[in-house]
């Protein structure tokens, strides 16, 4: 029951189907990789997670410690304890990082509790550090002018700060330099532990010899085409997408 | 700025209740200049001669002239003493402050006079009455000397004819002003009208913030405001001007506003514009001086059937001259803005630059925000850029701030506020600016509640 499961999951946008047929189980504790070319469907297989409103479920069910998400509005499944670090964050003009994650943390308080200040600030410039970003950002609006690598930073301090229970992070290693890389990843290792389980997406094999996954899927063309242990990216690195899909029976790309 | 030791020898005397402020020409007031007395009873001529604006003309295109039946108002009552303690209680903003003057109903309620060392320097902070006797030249010099250009010469006309209250503001040379100057206007009364004006003449090099308070005591009663205002920023002068504009709903606002900026001086406004059921605003900024700079700022927050109608003119006179006006208005239920606004560049304003950005948000699909951007040029070497968008709240934006776990309604005041701060945050005023937020989210709290 403790675990975020994938099942038989289809989406679709306009006619076009997107994620056909695809399960996945993620246990609290666990890190799972999943690696795809790119337009494999990982950035909607994601935001489908998360409850975005333009994608259509076709079938299937997405359920968190058994609880069936498609019944949850985006913001419930978050209180809840889902995240998911965009690939392409949103700026949003004029809201400061400092307010926005307030609003994010106020609203996991019961009605009529106010988020105890002293220590919000305590937390937020601790996991700052962590993640060596300036404390100056928190008077910035959040994401406006900020570097790719700085965007994907932000996402993992939004992680530390809520405390998910099931973390989907999408491309967070895309953008960023060898240093930056590091930095995120010991964020992400530093959360990691029994009460977390992620489902870690990346197009390359090199996140994760920062980030070591229990378990790596390969997904073509909108399904899991193959899973194994870590050794699985390794062999993916150094044979290309084009060995799975050869195996998987889909078309190689010309 | 001792708060008991208010000087009230200038209070105004009440005209007879009954006579409105459209049918009664201006009294003669005692002791006030000849020139004054003339200009009182050559205003409320024009005024009666004008016609009454029409939305055919341009100056009042989509504007809800009917709003303008001024018939029913008249000078509010003189106040109980329950009124007068409860607004001075009410009169409270800044913490820090060089002075304060308090009118209701055009009468003077109390006065924070300046400290010693800043009377000593020559600075002068009074009510306009009192300066008319005791500054009559300065005041002579620039009592409504730029001609209300953008509509409103009729309402410029009356104000001219039955102003009684306002502050007279005087900066002389370098001297720099650490505090702002605090004034606030009140409505008080069913119908009551009021006539706030301001004049600040900043001499060379000076320094000075200042902001206004329009409010309401009571949050129903009908009620008129017709308001002018000219800032001065002299040679090398930096001013900024605010106003929060908090009438109660019921109220037709009209507000008249010139600021004129000499050779590398600064001016920067930034209106509130909250309250209302109309509200005008015409907005007028000349750049006269060589290196002179502008920027006008305003946010309005417009719901339920509230119009805010904004006009405005940048007019370039001198060559290297700079003007940046950043409008914001977030719409929502049946509100309607306008903005009509023309950037001017007269033929010897070479190396011009003018900005004017006009940001609508509009929340309800029943809202509509019209605007009217327009491009005046007659110089060589200008950089000029204009623009006015009206959209809706991001979907992107909004599914990110949910999947932190943002409740909806939250997420979307969270982006609508922020919208908003763009502009706020160009004042830097950190104080003013936590009280202009303070009065935002107020305003969405009465929305929602
Ligand atoms: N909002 C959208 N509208 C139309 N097509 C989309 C949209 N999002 C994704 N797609 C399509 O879905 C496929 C999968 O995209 P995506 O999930 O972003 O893949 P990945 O993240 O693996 O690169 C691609 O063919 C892409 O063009
Ligand atoms: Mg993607």
């Amino acid at each position: 029951m403790q675990q975020l499961e994938i099942k038989n999951l289809r989406v679709a946008i306009g006619e076009n189907e997107i994620i056909r047929d695809l399960s996945l189980s993620v246990g609290l504790g666990e890190m799972h990789a999943v690696m795809g070319p790119n337009g494999s469907g990982k950035s909607t297989l994601a935001k489908v997670i998360a409850g975005h409103p333009d994608y259509k479920v076709t079938g299937g069910e997405v359920l968190m410690d058994g609880e069936n998400l498609f019944e949850l509005d985006p913001d419930e499944r978050a209180r809840k304890g889902l995240f998911l670090a965009f690939q392409y964050p949103s700026e949003v003009p004029g809201v400061t990082i400092a307010n926005f994650l307030r609003a994010a943390m106020q609203a996991r308080l019961p009605e009529g509790e106010e988020l105890e200040a002293t220590d919000y600030y305590a937390k937020l410039y601790e996991k700052m550090d962590l993640l060596e970003i300036d404390r100056s950002f928190t008077s910035r609006a959040v994401n406006e002018g900020f570097s790719g690598g700085e965007k994907k930073r932000c996402e993992i301090l939004q992680m530390a700060m809520l405390d998910p229970r099931y973390a989907v992070l999408d491309e967070t290693d895309s953008g960023l330099d060898i240093d930056a890389l590091k930095v995120v990843a010991s964020g992400v290792n530093s959360l990691r532990g029994p009460n977390l389980g992620v489902l870690l997406i990346t197009h390359y094999q090199r996140l994760l010899n920062y980030i070591v996954p229990d378990f790596v899927h390969v997904m073509v063309h909108g399904r899991i085409v193959r899973s194994g242990g870590k050794e699985l990216a390794l062999e993916l690195e150094e044979k290309g997408y084009d060995w799975i899909r050869e195996h998987a029976g889909e078309p190689v790309a010309a | 700025m001792s708060h008991g030791t208010a000087v009230l020898e200038e209070v105004t005397q009440t005209p007879a209740v009954n006579s409105t402020v459209t049918s009664a020409p201006p009294e003669a007031a005692g002791d006030l200049p000849r020139w004054f007395q003339q200009q009182r009873e050559q205003g409320w001529r024009e005024f009666s001669a004008l016609p009454n604006p029409s939305r055919k003309d341009q100056a009042w295109r989509f504007s809800n002239v009917d709003a303008l039946d001024l018939s029913s108002y008249r000078f509010g009552n003189a106040l109980s003493d329950h009124e007068h303690a409860e607004i001075l209680e009410r009169s409270a903003v800044l913490n820090g402050k060089s002075g304060r003057l308090i009118f209701a109903n055009d009468q003077l309620l109390d006065r924070d006079a300046l400290p010693e060392s800043l009377r000593k320097a020559g600075v002068i902070f009074q009510p306009l009455e009192r300066a008319l006797i005791e500054h009559e030249d300065l005041v002579h010099k620039h009592f409504m000397a730029q001609p209300a250009v953008l509509g409103s010469a009729k309402f410029a006309a009356l104000h001219r004819a039955q102003v009684r209250a306002g502050a007279f503001i005087y900066i002389p040379r370098a001297v720099e002003l650490d505090l702002p100057i605090e004034i606030f206007h009140w409505l008080v009364d069913e119908n009551a009208a009021v006539f706030p004006h301001l004049l600040l003449v900043a001499d060379e090099m000076s320094k000075i913030t200042v902001i206004e308070h329009f409010r309401s005591f009571n949050q129903t009663a009908p009620g008129f405001a017709c308001g002018v205002n000219d800032l001065i920023a002299g040679r090398g002068a930096t001013v900024k001007y605010i106003c929060t504009q908090r009438w109660n709903e019921n109220v037709t606002a009209l507000q008249i506003n010139a600021t004129t900026v000499e050779r590398d001086a600064s001016a920067m406004s930034l209106n509130l514009h909250l309250g209302g059921s109309y509200s005008r605003f015409e907005s007028l900024s000349r750049l006269v001086g060589e290196g002179a700079r502008s920027d006008l700022l305003a946010v309005a927050v417009a719901h339920r059937k509230q119009e805010f109608d904004a006009r405005t003119l940048q007019d370039h006179v001198s060559p290297h001259t700079a003007s940046d006006l950043l409008y914001k208005n977030a719409l929502d239920d049946r509100a309607r803005t306008t903005f009509g606004g023309l950037i001017r560049v007269e033929p010897h304003a070479h190396f011009t630059d003018a900005y004017q950005k006009v940001r609508n948000l509009l929340l309800s699909d029943d809202a509509e925000a019209n605007s009217m951007p327009g491009l005046e040029i007659l110089a060589d070497n200008v950089r000029c850029t204009h623009g006015a968008t009206s959209g809706q709240i991001d979907e992107d934006e909004l599914f990110y701030l949910r999947t932190r776990g943002i409740p909806i309604k939250t997420a979307q005041h969270l982006i609508v506020t922020g919208f908003l701060n763009e502009v706020v945050r160009r004042l830097d005023q950190p104080a003013i600016a936590a009280h202009l937020h303070r009065l935002i989210e107020e305003k969405f709290g009465n929305a929602r509640g």
